[in-house]
């Protein structure tokens, strides 16, 4: 039913480009140690803070003992200080208007939060109270560890975490990276002595980046954090992430989940760094593949075979070396079916140059987006987090739109060879074996786990 | 525990804030702001889960598809190219009340997507292929997100069939893959015209531009888009329980079980009795130093999440009556759900009895207005509160005002609140995991 074919109008054509803003960012290193970056964004009277602190797991065993105390000490970092109990410091937080947060990976742990612009100093005060004299308290450290281990039950029992896990492990072998969540056996062993011993061995002001975004000034900003961290001096060298391993591409992995209705889909490999020569072709052949809505992937598997509702492809930056992961939830009835577009989609990035106007309207889409992603405090403060996390600063922006501008057919299609291939790429499939892995036989060589 | 540090002090926001009006009944709200490049431009129809009719759940989502799928000037896809392309974002959702789209854009896109939202109003494509094929995604949708997962739909689906008696406030709006199957192109045809009129729609656009601009483009493209007549809104309102409902899920998914309770409030349109209940929600369950929090999670330990909010999908502001205080706790397995329930009673009661300090309403608020400050950072986050605030109150300048209401509840109102949530007048629904 077509509602007046008649009312066919002419699509108004694009103002012009306004110049991209790059913020600027006041960069300074505090004496001891800790680098500070700050943009004064006014808007609403928020701050926005993130801390990123190295603390790279190590290879082997000891990787997995890292990142089991690594969890359960960001989950108890505000669990008490001589000062202040856990109740008082969450009270005091509420008072600022203030949240704040921790999480680890195997390259860093990072704290995030944002607070009212009155509460700034006050929430500066506890972040370094806490970096100088988190005390882990006993109760608090193995209340804490029952319920991570409730919690890892939780998170494991869905199949995006299962896959996950299978793929990581798989790409990774016995890097940390193939470590995203601690056994439930590791955490169980740990005490709240080894935490304060961790703390103090790794979370130190050399190599830490604190950025701070929002209603604030760089120098009021640096005279507050000069204040609140002075006594922040541990000198513990910081510890680099080892190198990780390369992606060669991997056998087929199928992991069993009887009764799935549907096959959870994954495709890992590596991809370059924002620093690579190939990053720009990278990120736009990503694009015209599956990264976004107006991509091959989602045009063949929704919008026209309906097998899936949210097909995904995207480049992360791990430090010890970037990767692309490729996602689909799809029917279990339709999973070879799903399997074969796919590869075929792949495959045709790989050896088949796109079209000129598929590759403009990806690099209209990648330089649009970058100025949306610093158009507000919370997305400004991750990017240049982020950014500085892995070396680059905000010029960087600039840096990647040249870039962007410059890409060919001929570069994209050589950056899908090298990284798109279906060759380079680890799948990995959790799904009802009984009634998909016949089916996925005829297309892959398949490992069961 | 009182505070060692000093609360600090919250105040109102003073966004600008322009109106227009159609000749065919669209309303426009404008919010201009030039520090960044940006425009988010929104569009809300005054239709969702609850007035899709018996033996159609889930049409109102399904609809949101059908309107992505074309329009008489763009063919499938394109309304996707033209804003990607132009180095924009785009979505669509589908809440009890409403059914929105947005794009946010570089601020040279603002035509463009005002063109864009005005096509699919004016002129929707609709197909059968289309309505099959986004039958099929929306399927696949509620297998990614209900039925694949554990605890999917707990509690947004599987509550309101339990608190509420009405098929408009109890069905899954998701839909049953029969109700699914069974639309046909006739139901979307008479969807549209009965819901897409102009005169149920507001339009926000909040950013980088010029309002009087604004209002010429919305004139240029919406202004020829004929009226017709606006279903009037239906009341929804059922009459508070009178005795404890209990209902179980089993979800064979879930590792460990999970409860949650819930409550009918007041009708948010009266914001003077109903804002107590959306602080009462957090001086429960925001952070450690709520009191759900600190009892379950850190003195009891016998839970291992805690959380409470308004609205049953999570926004205590953007609903009509009727609508649920909600809690949903997370427990071990080895941990009996009536020991929650119970100890959840004794809080409450404990608040209604003993009442609370100011400092503590005060301390909450604060960290609420911070999260909404947060939200309407962003231009989308404007231009969304802006739009729904104007849709169901009209008045856009609640995002402004917000701050100051919030401020202004009482201790003895969140007291009198808590006072209301009873064990005779509430839902029970327990989820019982694979350990059961």
């Amino acid at each position: 039913m077509n509602n007046g074919m008649n009312n066919v109008r002419t699509v108004p054509s694009l103002a012009p480009n306004k110049p991209m803003k790059v913020p600027t960012v006041a960069d300074t290193t505090l004496d001891n140690g800790l680098r500070l970056l700050t943009v004064r964004r006014p808007g609403v009277p928020l701050v926005e803070l993130r801390l990123r602190v190295p603390f790279a797991a190590p290879k082997g065993k000891g990787g997995a003992v890292h990142v089991a105390r690594a969890t359960l000490l960001t989950d108890t970092l505000l669990a008490g200080t001589s000062q202040r109990n856990a109740s008082q410091i969450a009270i005091d937080l509420q008072s600022l208007g203030g949240m704040l947060g921790a999480s680890a990976d195997a390259d860093r742990l990072a704290f995030s939060g944002s607070v009212l612009s009155g509460g700034l100093p006050g929430l500066l005060s506890l972040l370094a109270e806490v970096l100088t004299d988190a005390s882990y308290p006993k109760r608090e450290v193995e209340g804490e560890r029952d319920r991570l281990v409730q919690e890892l039950a939780i998170h494991r029992s869905s199949p995006g975490v299962i896959a996950r896990e299978h793929l990581m492990a798989r790409m990774y072998g016995d890097h940390p990276y193939a470590l995203d969540l601690p056994s439930a056996e590791d955490v169980a062993d740990v005490k709240a002595k080894q935490l304060r011993a961790l703390h103090i061995d790794r979370i130190v002001p050399a190599g830490s980046i604190l950025t701070l975004v929002g209603d604030i000034t760089p120098a009021k900003a640096k005279g507050l954090v000069e204040k609140a961290f002075a006594a922040w001096t541990a000198t513990t060298k910081a510890v680099k992430t080892p190198s990780a391993p390369p992606q060669p591409g991997r056998r087929a992995l199928l992991v069993d989940r009887p009764g799935a209705v549907q096959t959870t889909l994954r495709f890992g490999g590596a991809a370059p760094t924002r620093a690579d020569d190939d990053y720009a072709a990278a990120s736009l052949a990503n694009l015209v593949f599956g990264g976004y809505f107006s991509s091959r992937w989602v045009s063949n598997i929704r919008e026209d075979k309906g097998y899936t509702y949210s097909p995904h492809s995207g480049i992360d930056h791990p430090l010890a070396g970037s990767r692309l992961v490729a996602g689909a939830d799809v029917a279990t009835g339709v999973t070879a079916p799903a399997l074969l577009e796919s590869l075929y989609e792949l495959g045709r990035m790989a050896t088949v140059p796109v079209g000129q106007d598929e590759l403009d309207q990806a690099r209209r889409y990648a330089i649009g987006t970058l100025a949306l992603s610093t158009a507000s405090q919370a997305g400004l403060s991750g990017l240049v987090s982020q950014l500085a996390g892995s070396g680059q600063d905000i010029t960087w922006l600039r840096t990647h739109v040249a870039a962007l501008q410059t890409v060919t057919v001929e570069d994209v299609l050589a950056a899908s060879a090298r990284w798109l291939a279906p060759s380079v790429l680890t799948p990995v499939f959790v799904g009802d074996s009984a009634v998909i892995a016949d089916s996925l036989r005829a297309l892959v060589d398949l490992e069961t786990a | 525990m009182p505070t060692t540090v000093t609360p600090v002090r919250t105040s109102n926001l003073s966004y600008a804030i322009v109106r227009g009006k159609l000749r065919n009944g669209l309303r426009i709200v404008v919010l201009p702001d030039a520090t960044s490049p940006v425009v988010a431009v929104a569009v809300y129809y005054d239709v969702g889960m609850r007035s899709e009719p018996e033996g159609r759940t889930g049409f109102a989502h399904l609809f949101e598809h059908l309107m992505f799928q074309g329009s008489a000037s763009l063919a499938k896809s394109e309304h996707f190219s033209y804003v990607q392309g132009s180095g924009g974002v785009l979505n669509g959702s589908t809440h009890v009340d409403y059914t929105n789209y947005y794009e946010v854009l570089p601020s040279n896109a603002t035509e463009l997507a005002m063109f864009l939202e005005a096509d699919r109003m004016r002129s929707v494509s609709l197909t059968l292929e289309n309505l099959q094929n986004q039958v099929a995604v929306v399927q696949n949708e509620i297998r990614v997100n209900v039925q694949n997962r554990p605890y999917g739909g707990f509690p947004w689906l599987q509550m309101p069939p339990v608190l509420f008696d009405s098929f408009a406030n109890s069905h899954d709006g998701y839909g049953s893959f029969v109700d699914l199957e069974a639309a046909t192109l006739e139901d979307a045809q008479s969807f549209f015209d009965r819901y897409y009129a102009p005169g149920n729609a507001v339009l926000a656009v909040a950013g980088d531009v010029d309002p009087d601009q604004v209002l010429a483009w919305a004139k240029q493209h919406f202004g020829d888009i004929p009226a017709r007549t606006v279903p009037k809104a239906p009341a929804f309102t059922e009459p508070p329980l009178t005795a404890e409902r209990r209902a179980v899920v089993e979800d064979r998914l879930a590792p460990a079980p999970a409860v949650a309770l819930a409550w009918r409030t007041p009708n948010p349109k009266d914001l003077a009795t109903y804002l107590p209940f959306v602080v009462l929600a957090e001086v429960l369950t925001d952070g450690d130093a709520a009191r759900l929090q600190e009892r379950l999670l850190l003195k009891d330990r016998t839970a291992t999440s805690v959380g409470g909010y308004l609205g049953i999908m999570g926004d205590p502001l953007d609903a009509r009556d009727p609508t649920p205080l909600l809690i949903e706790v997370h427990h071990a397995p080895d941990v009996p759900v009536e020991t929650i329930i119970a100890t959840v009673d004794e809080e409450i009661a404990r608040l209604a009895s003993d009442g609370l300090e100011q400092d503590e309403v005060t301390r909450t608020v604060a960290r609420m207005v911070a999260r909404f400050l947060r939200d309407v950072d962003p231009v989308l986050g404007r231009a969304t509160h802006a739009a729904v605030y104007e849709q169901q109150r009209g008045r856009a300048e609640l995002l402004n005002e917000l701050p100051g209401l919030l401020a202004a509840v009482t201790a003895a109102q969140v007291q009198k609140a808590a006072a209301t949530l009873r064990t005779d007048n509430r839902a029970v629904l327990e989820l019982r995991g694979a350990s059961a």
